[in-house]
């Protein structure tokens, strides 16, 4: 029992870091960011690129994925979804746009890295015990799961004291109103944009050193993002990390309780999420209608 | 405003839009012998037979990722009662349809208050769902999935025979074809009969303000679940027919992959056009196979394309026509 609860808070963090990014990017420009999954398993193999090939530190590695996404995200930004925002009759366009990104980021992936599954060297050996064989927890998870929490705390500093993050919100809630306050509405959704970007980066790199990295991922954790964020709210960034949460202790507790009954454990939850959404349509801290 | 395209016009372009569908392309693939091709184009009608449902919801203004379930849907159905009850193929057929229309009901009536992107998320996921199930369901033969499914038998009233055996035929894929095609010019008539209709302009009103038109009087819940359950109606004949043409069925012949795809067909051709998935799932799956040669950069290649298209482009292949009247 207390196994599952701990193995559900470091999924949960895991997971709460993925769906930030996500949750940023709708919140600031209404965009939802199919590519969300790959720029995660791009950030997963610049770790493995930098980490494991050119045996730089972890932490190294962990910067450059950071930087690269913020460049891919600041770029994709720029060069294809404003043009298209602007010309666009209706806003669902963002959406193709995106989903090409999606297959974009997919074919570059295939080409650089192959469709091999890339593990990288253990960042740490030895576990941790609780009492004995309570809770069993290696080492390594401690130290992502730390650097997730620290990353997700970080931002929410960020987003609430700093006046990009008050800029940001700002946007976020009434994009016109804040453009009248003078706000650069054009340059912030493109830093948003490139954080956004960037944490999906981050957490694949800080994943990659647990679970390792393989190509073809990305929608997958696309649509566990997209779980995430339905559960806690669009473009909310407490919901997202609420959402992140409810989510890993979900696949925690179902992994272990729904085994018996085979395969069924996503099914249940994706049939209870439509139950949740059929009652509240917007999530559990979502404005309605976004 | 839009200019009515004048009747003799109208006329014209359909006579020819059926020859080429029913005439030129079955002969002229027949006598090149590309038997490749006309299986290509008979998947092409079919998707477009499926994305034309994708666009109907998009035209009440809601974004549906979630159609690849209703073909699964579809598709089981009627390989289930074909191979497990030995009923007629074109008696499942309609029966796949209604019974996905039913589904929509069910699922939509709940799902349907949700809007845009939420929306959006929960039909992708309902994709995911019907996946999962049918791996899980026992009478779906989980993931093995339902193999070697008879082709169609023949169709007779009162011993004149309407469809033959399909597994008499000589050439097997021309009579796939001419089934796809025939259901798409049927799926489109009736699609531009509705879009045109009493109920088309209800559902217009629906995609500009849901508020303003409840506020004078459209009963808008009961418009929007049954756009949708037209929509999953089409998504589920569609897998049915395709069903019957690859013979078998798995939980992953219909994925987010190929939910995705029917989106995108409707975007490439223009959600403000009828004949915008049509068009678009020409393009796009044509274009898809024709890439196929340059091996490992295909996606690459359809992916930028794609971005290029969306960056120039973006209301659809069919609005250069809009662009070109507007300069005359």
């Amino acid at each position: 029992m207390e196994q599952i609860i701990v193995n559900g808070l470091y999924l949960g963090a895991q997971y709460a870091l993925i769906a930030l990014g996500l949750t940023l990017i709708f919140g600031l420009m209404n965009v939802l960011n199919f590519a969300h999954g790959q720029m995660y398993v791009l950030g997963g193999f610049m770790v493995y690129l930098v980490y494991s090939q050119w045996e730089l530190p972890f932490f190294v590695a962990i910067l450059v994925a950071a930087l690269t996404l913020l460049v891919v995200g600041a770029a994709v930004e720029k060069f294809l979804f404003r043009p298209v925002i602007r010309k666009s009759v209706r806003e669902e366009s963002t959406m193709l746009l995106a989903a090409g990104l999606a297959f974009l980021f997919d074919a570059i992936i295939l080409l650089l890295f192959g469709q091999k599954q890339r593990g990288v060297p253990k960042i740490m050996d030895g576990v941790q015990m609780l009492g004995d064989f309570i809770v069993v927890m290696p080492n390594d998870k401690i130290v992502i799961g730390i650097c997730t929490v620290l990353m997700i705390v970080g931002f929410m500093l960020f987003m609430q004291y700093t006046r990009p993050g008050r800029a940001m919100r700002a946007l976020a809630q009434d994009r016109t109103a804040a453009q009248l306050m003078g706000v650069n509405v054009e340059a912030y959704s493109m830093l948003g944009f490139a954080i956004g970007a960037m944490l999906a980066g981050v957490a694949g790199g800080l994943l990659s050193a647990i679970t390792g990295v393989s190509s073809g991922i990305g929608a997958a954790v696309s649509i566990k993002a997209f779980l995430m964020v339905m559960i806690g709210g669009a473009g909310v960034v407490p919901g997202a990390i609420i959402g992140g949460f409810i989510l890993g202790m979900m696949e925690s507790f179902g992994l272990t309780y729904l085994r018996e009954y085979g395969d069924i454990t996503y099914l249940a939850i994706f049939a209870s999420l439509m139950v949740f959404l059929s009652i509240r349509p917007q999530g559990l801290m979502g404005k309605p209608w976004g | 405003m839009i200019k009515q395209t004048p009747f003799i016009q109208k006329v014209i372009c359909t006579v020819i839009f059926l020859l080429v569908v029913l005439v030129i392309i079955p002969w002229v693939l027949v006598f090149t012998e590309r038997g490749d091709l006309l299986t290509t184009m008979t998947t092409v009608a079919l998707f477009s037979i499926i994305s034309s449902g994708v666009w109907l919801t998009f035209y009440i203004g809601r974004i549906n990722i979630g159609q690849g379930a209703y073909a699964l849907l579809g598709g089981y159905v009627s390989a289930i009662l074909v191979v497990k009850y030995d009923m007629l193929f074109w008696l499942t057929l309609p029966l796949a349809g209604l019974f996905c229309a039913a589904a929509s009901v069910l699922i939509g009536a709940p799902i349907l208050r949700l809007r845009g992107v939420y929306f959006a998320m929960v039909t992708l996921t309902l994709t995911e769902v019907a996946r999962l199930f049918a791996q899980a369901m026992p009478i779906t033969n989980g993931p093995r999935g339902i193999t070697n499914i008879p082709p169609p038998g023949e169709l007779s009233i009162f011993g004149l025979t309407i469809i033959p055996d399909f597994a008499e035929l000589e050439n097997l894929r021309l009579g796939f074809y001419y089934l796809a095609a025939v259901l798409m010019l049927i799926c489109f008539a009736g699609l531009y009969r509705l879009v045109n209709s009493r109920l088309g302009f209800l559902c217009r009103s629906l995609q500009q303000n849901e508020d303003l038109a409840s506020s004078i009087g459209v009963s808008i819940a009961w418009l929007r679940v049954l756009a949708y359950a037209i929509s999953s109606f089409l998504g589920g004949i569609g897998g049915a027919v395709s069903t019957a043409i690859v013979q078998s069925i798995y939980p992953a012949t219909f994925q987010i992959q190929e939910s995705v795809n029917y989106m995108l067909y409707c975007f490439m051709g223009g959600l403000n056009y009828v004949f915008g998935p049509m068009l678009g799932t020409l393009t796009l799956y044509l274009g898809w196979g024709l890439l196929s040669d340059t091996a490992e950069y295909q996606l690459l290649i359809y992916a930028t394309v794609l971005i290029l298209l969306m960056l120039f482009l973006p209301n659809g292949l069919f609005s250069i026509r809009l662009w070109r009247r507007k300069q005359q």
